[in-house]
Parts: C-alpha cells; sequence; structure tokens
C-alpha cells in the first residue's frame, strides 16, 4: 500500500467527492468530508516521511513510464505543499458544519462538501503531477470548483465576484495552455523532467521564450501578483467564510509552487534568470504589490476586505523571496507558504466565527467584540500580529529569513522595504484591534456570544500552531531547507 | 518562410479576436463567447502542431505509414470538454447575475454594487 | 475568421450565439483538415451543439440585446495587440506547418503509433492514448465535467417544485399542438439517435468516437425532446435525481477500474492485470473507463440544461404572476 502514497493522496478526495451524493444527510456527509481529508492529511505526513528518508518518489499511472504515460514525481517540494494543502483543508473543514449552517441553504450542504472534496483533489492534483498537461486538467478542476465555491456566498456580489474570477482564471488557464503547447511544440514532450532535459537544446528560441512569457503571465494570474490582483478581493470578501478561510490559505500557495516549479525544474535557473529581466521584474512588482495592497487594506471598511488585500501584500512577500534567486530567499517563500496558510486560516476562520454570532464582518460592526467574544477576537489578535511579522510568531520567522536572504545578496534596499511594509500591517491590523478593544459595544444589540467551540477549536488549533511554529522553528526550516536545496541542487 | 507559418498567424489573430472580446466587451454573455473562440483558436493551434504533410487521421489501418501525430488530438480533447465545463459554469453564473442585478452589463452592475455601498 | 469579426461587431446575441455555432462547425471542419477526426468529432458535437444550446437556453433569460459600447476600447486594443505580438514573435522560430520532422513528430509520438497496436491492442491510436497510456488526463477530464455539474447545480438547482398551475398547462399543450409535424418527425429520430449514440460510444475503439462524444449525443437527443415535449414531460421519463446520481456513479466507475488494478498488484490504472491476458485487460479496461465518461458526461449535460430550463420557467411563472398582480391591480 505504500507503494501507492502518491495517488491515493489525489484518488481519495476524488473519488470521495461523488460518494457524498449518496449520504445526502448535511451532518453525514460533514463527518465524511472530514474523515476523507484526514485521511488525505494522514497520506501527506506518510508521504513527506518517506521523501525525506529515502528521496524522490515516482510513481507511473497506468504503468506506462513517463514520457508515455503520466507520472507522478513527489520530491521534498511538493510533499512539502501537499502537507500544507491537507492540514489546512482538515482543520477548516472541521468548523464546516457549523458555519455553513448559517451561511447556505439546507439543500447547498452535500454540493458544498463534494466541491470542497473537488477544489481539495485538484491543488492535490496539481502539486503532485509530474506531467505538463496534467497541470492544466487540475488546474481547471480547482478552479472550477473554487468558482462555484465563491458563488456560493449570499451576497449577489458574490456571483459578480465569482463570474470576474472566471473569466480571468480562464484567461490564465489558457495562457498556460497555450506555454504549454509550445513548449510541447518544440520538445515533443510533457513530461516535467523529460522536458528540463531536452529544452537545453532549443532553449535559444524565440518560442521557447514566447512560452516562458506566456506560462508566467497565466500563473501570475492565478497568483494574483500585483497588478493582476484584481479579482482576488472581492472573490475572498464575498464567499462564505469557509471558502475563504480555505481557499486563502491554500490556492495562492499552489500557484506560487507552479511558478517554482517551471521556473527551477522545468526551464531551469540558468534560463528562467537570464534570459528574461524576469527577477528585476517580479522583485519590482512584489514590492509595489505589498505596498499598494497594504495601504488598499488600510483604507478598507469589511474586514474581509482588509485581509484580502494583506493576503495580495504576502503573496509580495513570497515573489520578493523568490526572485531574489538564492536558495536562502527560496527557503523565505516556501517557509512564507506554510506560515502564511497558518495565519490566514485561522484569521479567516475567526472571522467566519463573527459572522456566524453577528452575521457581518463590517468594521464598524466589531465595536466591543474584544469583552463579548474575548477567545475569537483575542485569536484575530495573536493572528494579526503574526502577519506583522512579531517575534515568537510564524510571522516573524519566515520575515526573518527573508531579511537575511536580502541582506546575503546584498540588496539592502530590499531589506528596508520589506520591514517598511510591515509596518503598514500594523496599521490595518491596529484598526480592527481598536474597534474590537477600545469602543463600546454597539448600542441596541443583544450581548454576542462567545463562538461554539466547534469554531473555536480549529481557530485555536491554528493559533496554537503560530505560535509553536513561531517559537519552534526545526522542523519548518528543515524541510522548506531541504526543499529549497535540492531545487538550487545542494546536496545537504 | 512566410508561407511555413501562415497556419499559425491565423491562428494568433482568432486567438486576439476572441481574446479583445473578453476583455473588451461589456456583455458578460458576449465575454463568455469570446472566451470560447480564444480557446477553440488555442485548440486549432494545437491540432495544427500535430499536422503531418501527407499524413492520415490516426486510425491505424493496411497500407498506411504516415499518421498525424495523436497526442495533441488526446490533449485537445480534453481541452474541448474543460472548455465546454467553464462556459456551462460561467453561462450559470450569468443566470444568477440576471436574476439578482436585473442585467448583464459590466458596468451597469458595477454601478449598481457601488450605489450599494454608498447607501450602506 | 470572418465570422470571428461579425461576433465582435454584432449587438443582437440571439446572432451572436448562431454565429458561435457555425464557428464551432467550421473549426470542426478545420479539424477535418488537420486529420483530427476525433477532435473534429467533438468540436462539432460541442461547438455547434451543446453550447449553442446553452447559450440559447441562457439568452432567453437573460435578454438578446447586448447595450452598445460605451468604453474606450484602446487599453484592450493594447493589451490584445502586445500579447498577439508576443505569440507572432513565438512563431518565428516554430518549425513549419506539417514538417514532418518537427521536434513534435520525433519524440513520445512514434511510440504512440507503432506499438500502440502490440501494447493497447486498437487501432484508434486516439483512443489508446486517451484510455490507458494518458488515462490519468481523462480522469481528470471527468472530473472537470463533473465539477461544472455540481457548479450548476449548486447555482441554479430550485427547491423541490411545485405542482404548476393548471392554465400553464393548457398553454403548453396548444404550443406543442403547433409543432405537430416537427413532433412526429423528432419522435422518430429520437431512437435512432440513441442508437448512434450507443455506436459511437462503443465503436471508439475502431472509428472515431468514444465515450465523451457518444454522451454529448446521447444528452443532445434528450435536449431535443425536452424541447419539444416541455420540461415536465421530460423530467418525468428522465427522473432528474436519478441522472444527478449517474453523473455520480460514471466517476466512480472510472475511478474504481483505477482501484481494481491497484487491488490486483499493479500502479493506478494499469490495465493489464484486468485480465489474465494483458491486451484483453487493456480492451476491458478501455471500454470501462469509456462507458463512465459517457454516463457521467451525458447526465452531466442533461442535469445542466435541466437545471437552466427549469430557472427559465420558474423566471416565466414568476413573470405571469407578477403580471397577474399587476392586472388584479389595476382593476
Amino acid at each position: 500500500m505504500l507503494a501507492h502514497l502518491p495517488i491515493l493522496q489525489v484518488v481519495i478526495p476524488l473519488m470521495a467527492a461523488p460518494l457524498c451524493w449518496f449520504l445526502n444527510r448535511s451532518k453525514l456527509v460533514w463527518i465524511f468530508a472530514l474523515l476523507v481529508c484526514s485521511a488525505t492529511f494522514i497520506n501527506s505526513v506518510l508521504l513527506l516521511i518517506e521523501v525525506m528518508n529515502s528521496g524522490t518518489i515516482i510513481y507511473e499511472l497506468g504503468g506506462w513510464e513517463a514520457p508515455w504515460g503520466i507520472e507522478y514525481r513527489i520530491d521534498k517540494l511538493n510533499a512539502f505543499l501537499l502537507l500544507i494543502i491537507s492540514s489546512i483543508g482538515t482543520v477548516v473543514m472541521f468548523a464546516a458544519n457549523t458555519s455553513i449552517q448559517k451561511e447556505l441553504s439546507e439543500d447547498r450542504h452535500t454540493l458544498f462538501y463534494s466541491l470542497y472534496l473537488l477544489s481539495l483533489t485538484g491543488m492535490y492534483g496539481i502539486v503532485a503531477t509530474g506531467d505538463a498537461f496534467n497541470v492544466f486538467v487540475f488546474l481547471e478542476i480547482s478552479s472550477l470548483s473554487a468558482y462555484a465555491l465563491i458563488a456560493l456566498g449570499k451576497d449577489r456580489r458574490a456571483l459578480w465576484a465569482a463570474f470576474q474570477y472566471l473569466i480571468m482564471g480562464t484567461i490564465g488557464a489558457t495562457f498556460i495552455l497555450i506555454g504549454i503547447g509550445m513548449l510541447y511544440q518544440m520538445t515533443g514532450t510533457l513530461n516535467m523532467s523529460d522536458l528540463a532535459i531536452r529544452l537545453v537544446d532549443v532553449g535559444h528560441t524565440r518560442t521557447v521564450f514566447a512560452a516562458f512569457a506566456f506560462l508566467i503571465v497565466g500563473i501570475c494570474l492565478k497568483l494574483a501578483l500585483f497588478p493582476l490582483h484584481l479579482w482576488l478581493p472581492n472573490a475572498y470578501a464575498y464567499a462564505p467564510s469557509i471558502v475563504t478561510a480555505f481557499l486563502a490559505a491554500t490556492s495562492t500557495k499552489v500557484a506560487v509552487y507552479l511558478l517554482i516549479r517551471f521556473t527551477f525544474t522545468v526551464f531551469g535557473i540558468s534560463f528562467s534568470f537570464t534570459s528574461l529581466p524576469l527577477q528585476d521584474i517580479l522583485m519590482v512588482l512584489g514590492l509595489v504589490g505589498v505596498f499598494v495592497a497594504s495601504i488598499t487594506a488600510i483604507y478598507q471598511q469589511n474586514v474581509k476586505h482588509i485581509l484580502a488585500y494583506s493576503s495580495i501584500a504576502q503573496v509580495g512577500y513570497m515573489i520578493i523571496g523568490y526572485s531574489i534567486n538564492t536558495s536562502t530567499g527560496v527557503m523565505a517563500t516556501l517557509l512564507h507558504l506554510f506560515n502564511h496558510a497558518l495565519m490566514k486560516s485561522a484569521l479567516f476562520l475567526a472571522l467566519g466565527a463573527v459572522m456566524y454570532r453577528i452575521g457581518s464582518v463590517q468594521l464598524s460592526q466589531f465595536q466591543g467584540l474584544g469583552r463579548q467574544m474575548p477567545l475569537t477576537m483575542s485569536a484575530i489578535v495573536i493572528g494579526g500580529l503574526s502577519l506583522i511579522g512579531v517575534p515568537l510568531t510564524v510571522g516573524f520567522v519566515s520575515k526573518w529569513y527573508l531579511l537575511i536572504a536580502s541582506v546575503e545578496a546584498g540588496m539592502w534596499p530590499v531589506a528596508v522595504l520589506i520591514l517598511l511594509g510591515s509596518l503598514l500591517a500594523i496599521v490595518y491590523i491596529w484598526r480592527i484591534v481598536e474597534m474590537a478593544y477600545f469602543k463600546p459595544p454597539l448600542p441596541g444589540r443583544d450581548t454576542v456570544k462567545e463562538a461554539p467551540w466547534t469554531f473555536l477549536g480549529p481557530i485555536w488549533a491554528l493559533v496554537i500552531a503560530n505560535i509553536y511554529f513561531g517559537i519552534d522553528t526545526r522542523l519548518s526550516v528543515q524541510i522548506a531547507q531541504a526543499a529549497s536545496q535540492s531545487l538550487f541542487g545542494i546536496n545537504p | 518562410m512566410f508561407l511555413g507559418l501562415y497556419n499559425y498567424w491565423i491562428v494568433v489573430l482568432l486567438m486576439m479576436i476572441g481574446f479583445y472580446i473578453v476583455i473588451a466587451h461589456g456583455n458578460l454573455i458576449k465575454k463568455l463567447v469570446g472566451l470560447t473562440i480564444f480557446q477553440t483558436s488555442v485548440f486549432i493551434f494545437y491540432i495544427s502542431v500535430g499536422m503531418v504533410e501527407r499524413g492520415s487521421a490516426p486510425i491505424l489501418a493496411e497500407g498506411i505509414s504516415d499518421y498525424s501525430n495523436p497526442l495533441p488530438h488526446v490533449l485537445i480533447l480534453t481541452a474541448i470538454v474543460v472548455g465546454i465545463a467553464t462556459t456551462a459554469l460561467g453561462l450559470a453564473l450569468v443566470i444568477r447575475i440576471k436574476e439578482s442585478y436585473g442585467c448583464v452589463e459590466e458596468d451597469e452592475i458595477q454601478k449598481l454594487d457601488q450605489l450599494n455601498e454608498e447607501k450602506s | 475568421m470572418v465570422i470571428a469579426i461579425a461576433i465582435v461587431r454584432m449587438t443582437d446575441l440571439l446572432a451572436v450565439v448562431m454565429l458561435t455555432g457555425i464557428y464551432g462547425l467550421v473549426s470542426a471542419s478545420f479539424f477535418v483538415v488537420l486529420d483530427a477526426v476525433d477532435v473534429a468529432f467533438t468540436e462539432a458535437s460541442v461547438g455547434a451543439g451543446i453550447s449553442g444550446l446553452l447559450m440559447l437556453a441562457a439568452i432567453t433569460i437573460t435578454g438578446r440585446k447586448e447595450a452598445p459600447k460605451r468604453h474606450k476600447p484602446l487599453i484592450s486594443l493594447f493589451v490584445v495587440f502586445v500579447t498577439g505580438g508576443m505569440l507572432i514573435y513565438g512563431t518565428m522560430d516554430m518549425p513549419y506547418f506539417g514538417a514532418v520532422d518537427a521536434p513534435v513528430h520525433q519524440h513520445v509520438a512514434p511510440r504512440y503509433i507503432e506499438q500502440s497496436m502490440e501494447e493497447v491492442g486498437i487501432p484508434n491510436i486516439v483512443t489508446s492514448v486517451l484510455g490507458s497510456y494518458r488515462a490519468f488526463d481523462t480522469l481528470g477530464e471527468v472530473a472537470v465535467i463533473f465539477t461544472a455539474g455540481i457548479g450548476v447545480m449548486s447555482l441554479l438547482s430550485l427547491p423541490r417544485r411545485r405542482k404548476k398551475p393548471q392554465t400553464d398547462d393548457a398553454t403548453e399543450e396548444q404550443m406543442h399542438e403547433r409543432h405537430m409535424v416537427v413532433r412526429i418527425v423528432s419522435k422518430a429520430l429520437i431512437p435512432f439517435i440513441l442508437l448512434f449514440a450507443l455506436y459511437v460510444q462503443f465503436h471508439g475503439d475502431f472509428g472515431p468516437g468514444g465515450g465523451f462524444q457518444a454522451g454529448v449525443i446521447f444528452a443532445a437527443a434528450i435536449i431535443l425532446y425536452t424541447m419539444l415535449f416541455g420540461l415536465d414531460t421530460a423530467q418525468k421519463v428522465f427522473n432528474p435525481s436519478v441522472i444527478q446520481l449517474l453523473a455520480a456513479v460514471g466517476l466512480l466507475l472510472y475511478a474504481s477500474v483505477g482501484v481494481v488494478s491497484m487491488l490486483n498488484g499493479a500502479n493506478f490504472l494499469d490495465y493489464n492485470v484486468l485480465a489474465d491476458d494483458a491486451l484483453t485487460g487493456q480492451h476491458i479496461g478501455i471500454l470501462v473507463i469509456e462507458l463512465g465518461v459517457g454516463i457521467t458526461v451525458a447526465s452531466v449535460m442533461l442535469s445542466i440544461f435541466f437545471n437552466f430550463d427549469a430557472r427559465r420557467q420558474a423566471l416565466q411563472n414568476n413573470n405571469k404572476q407578477k403580471g397577474e398582480q399587476d392586472v388584479s391591480r389595476t382593476l
């Protein structure tokens, strides 16, 4: 059974999604979905252990060897990603039952769980596969389910947001398709490692260059990298809370993974960073993204919007780390992937709890919540501190490595700008804190009760993880380091 | 050299027409139509790549030795399905948008949203 | 080409949709010219068939006029030109169209052409690549369709409908009477279409066709039936909840083939172990997964269409009720 781990990761949720329909009782489906998520989580842990101990696992689907068949190729990088996605997916699922009872009508529940599992399937598939076209197929599974999930939001703006996302996402996917097509045309293969070998000979051609450009732009659309981020804020703000918590923590991460995978593994570092001024372009876009998004976040009235813009800023940090193009830089990016997933899912889940109790996440509605929902609000405070990058939280760890990486590479201005960006985070987090703790409760509103334990459990699990991995960095740093070193071909 | 590439250029032109419809037009259905054209032209590109001169359809038969490349065909079969899936979902969204906003024009929807926000 | 430009200029959405259908048909014939019969088949049934139908169903709800343009298209034109320029730039170093020595034809593909007969044992190479070498992509594709199906359902499905007012049935009845000839002709046609779908389904090994095309044709036949006899009659014959379950069954059927081969000690979707003899195993595997594809595609397409149509009817009923209220108010 151990040999089948890579494929089980994807097939378990894939088969579970249609099975949901046969259960058709909200609670039952939830328990089932939760079990499925946990199974994939355990599976990903086993995979990671296996990969760390014995190196890359290759799994040939249908028994056809690559490049004729499709292969799964699990190395340290995607094993790490699988773990991030599956852990967040599972923890968020805990709160799903409670949250969607308030936010969705009864007859949508089964559909919701199916879509959630399919979305999970899509992301696992993208991360695990070693075949370029297979990426596209699974990308579409995850995107289509994401559009549908977002459109489940109560507000009618959710529909509009989902539609915009659909248009942008499909353009992105089609760009990726064009890129893959050109690559195929020049090399005759779709397998990533085979591509890497064969691209060396044709790397100088204009077609490969164009393919590269299309892939990068397509991925950046999915990534919501500034200035291609326009679909993101509304999509996050109007989706059901659970969906926001899940997607915010996972979907952009998958896009970052794709970026790393294509530039490092397929095209190779020397091509990616010499043939184009990619490093400079992405660095600038990342930095501008951090500032524009953070400043926009400060002026938002809807707390979900604040956090959504902050997500765009965080994507900026990841891209900065990536474009420093050193082993430490990429390691910082990977760490930030993990850490940002932890803090954003905690924050958005806490918002889901607020939504559950007061039915709104407008900033003005937060007045006095600090005393009425102490546990939820303190979770938001800790998550916020982590977002800023205060020591003893995970946010600090990744910012720290990001600073080290930029200083090592001699990019002092970048380091300074990163620090400045963090200052902006203080401002928008402070607005929430101020509202919740230093304003009297809204007059005319009944006392708000603390969130139910089904919310508090997962929220605090994530918050504790935030602190734990902020203090004991051995595990996460070790994995991220190993993954990034393997990308640069350094053997530890 | 130009003769050898003309097919690709037509495809590029088609792609750009589709792409233009998607980003420049305000009507949501029209946007989806544009998306379809954009995708279909990418399909034609793939199939052109797989074309072999004097080859025949990739179904094995006696006496034929040159076949066109089957792999792009397979990929595009998959991609067509993905395309129709996206279109269907997009149309469903448009229907819902029509029901809740009462219109399917991009700028009108944005106006309505702004009005809403100013009120609240 | 001309059609595409016409689509840009038109503001009447109905005409646009019609043209899109024609565009689909033209590209399908283009695929035939390029020797891609399987793809042509699919594009004809999808581009000219299903997607047109769905779009038609959608514009009956949303209205068919596009507002005249008010914004400046300059920025979009700029973006389009940059992208197009990039593409043209990319084509510069491409191998010539149809060139036999292009890298595409040197690597990977030759094995499919030369050895698929021994390894998979069916003459249609496209089917053997689709069903066996790259079967996992196809599984993904079925999952995409399935996702779209639930997505549409989560957006459009209505709570169980109550009995419709009597008057409504009467008017619908009348309308159907008017189309008597069409009804009889199509009634005679539908069984043949369904038969043809089955033929396509099981003949995919030898000629162009397969589960996907068959599913689409099958769905199209029933959609035709629905259009002529009304949604209610159709749903009496094809129960929507059964159809939904069937969509799930198709996907499960496909995936369980993979699981079975895993249980038999081989990798996921390795058909060689399904029977004593590798070739028979491949045959069984491909047959079953094509069946799974066909079931899911047909039922998802149907349920999408039913959902669209149910929305339309609900909307019309609402309008009618509103109209009646208005009338009574004025009285």
